[in-house]
């Protein structure tokens, strides 16, 4: 990569520490910034990662899914984007993929992730 | 090319454009030319790699040789004092974030290409019902008996791209004057590390 394109990406590195590491199958809950008019407020997002796209570049998106009222809703963010005010990892999830598109065929007790069992060492 | 967000929270792509120090190697007027230009240069380059007169011409300025020449017809008034003879002229000094410039370069060769390619044919369409091999061809070229010619300016195969491409309207995004760096939304023609002229 250029040396000019890394210059200009540099600015966005403190960005991308900002929020907690997570992953396909982890459990997180967005803010969300968003303009009304003239008025700002916070709107949240609950819901399981079943994708990080484009890692490492400002490109880079993460798809967040959750069940409402019995309809699948996704929602992606792109992780640098300003609009993001923060991210809480709720409970991080135990697959084997990196993309979990099988859970869009799946509805209660098969759309389950196993939660990540950290053993004393690791943390 | 790399994206960078705006102030609303946008991912917009952008070009990173190296737009300066440029040397003002001759300034036209009226009185000797028959016109107002100013002359810039643009890009170290080796003395041995330099044509004579053209060093001759650099040394006249007072600079080293430079790559690439360009002249721009009528620069604006308010440039009037910052474009004498050996002067520089820095990306700061002639735009600043918001400015709409115009992107003149060679685009990338293509090579030969077919009709569907270069002028956006539909091509023949199905592959069934009797369909033989000419998906992609140009079909009728024109009548029989009369006017028993190909009309000139027909529309036909052949050598595409490495043309000069002018991109018009994009937005200035962000300048870095340190560096002469200017970040201009969307793409420009030609291909990594070419020459653009950049025109406000």
């Amino acid at each position: 990569m250029s040396e000019l394109i890394k210059f200009v990406e540099a600015e966005y590195s403190e960005a991308r520490t900002k929020f907690p590491s997570f992953k396909a199958g982890d459990t997180i809950n967005v803010h969300v910034r968003i303009t009304e008019g003239n008025k700002e407020r916070i709107q949240q997002f609950q819901g399981t990662v079943i994708q990080r796209k484009n890692p490492n570049s400002n490109g880079e998106t993460f798809t967040v899914r959750k069940v409402s009222n019995g309809i699948g809703v996704e929602r992606i963010f792109p992780i640098l984007s300003p609009s993001i005010e923060k991210i809480e990892l709720l409970r991080e999830g135990k697959v084997r993929r990196a993309r979990l598109f099988y859970l869009r065929g799946r509805q209660g007790k098969a759309a389950k992730i196993k939660e990540k069992i950290r053993h004393r060492k690791d943390s | 090319m790399t994206s960078i967000f705006s102030a609303d929270g946008r991912n917009v792509a952008c070009t990173l454009i190296e737009a300066g120090p440029c040397v003002v190697t001759q300034v036209k007027n009226v009185e000797t030319d028959g016109y107002n230009a100013v002359q810039l240069a643009f890009g170290e380059r080796k003395e041995k790699n330099t044509p004579k007169p053209l060093i001759g011409h650099f040394k006249k300025a007072g600079t080293t040789p430079k790559q690439k020449v360009v002249e721009f017809r009528d620069f604006r008034v308010e440039f009037e004092g910052q474009v004498d003879l050996g002067k520089t002229v820095e990306a700061g000094q002639v735009f600043i974030e918001g400015d709409f410039v115009d992107a003149i370069g060679t685009s990338k060769g293509k090579g030969f290409q077919g009709v569907v390619k270069r002028h956006g044919f539909g091509g023949v369409g199905g592959q069934t019902h009797g369909q033989h091999n000419r998906q992609r061809h140009p079909g009728s070229i024109g009548a029989c008996s009369w006017p028993s010619r190909v009309f000139k300016g027909m529309r036909m195969a052949g050598r595409m791209g490495g043309d000069r491409v002018k991109i018009v309207n994009l937005r200035v995004l962000k300048i870095y004057p340190e560096k002469n760096l200017l970040v201009v939304s969307g793409s420009v023609p030609g291909p990594k590390n070419s020459f653009v002229i950049i025109e406000k």
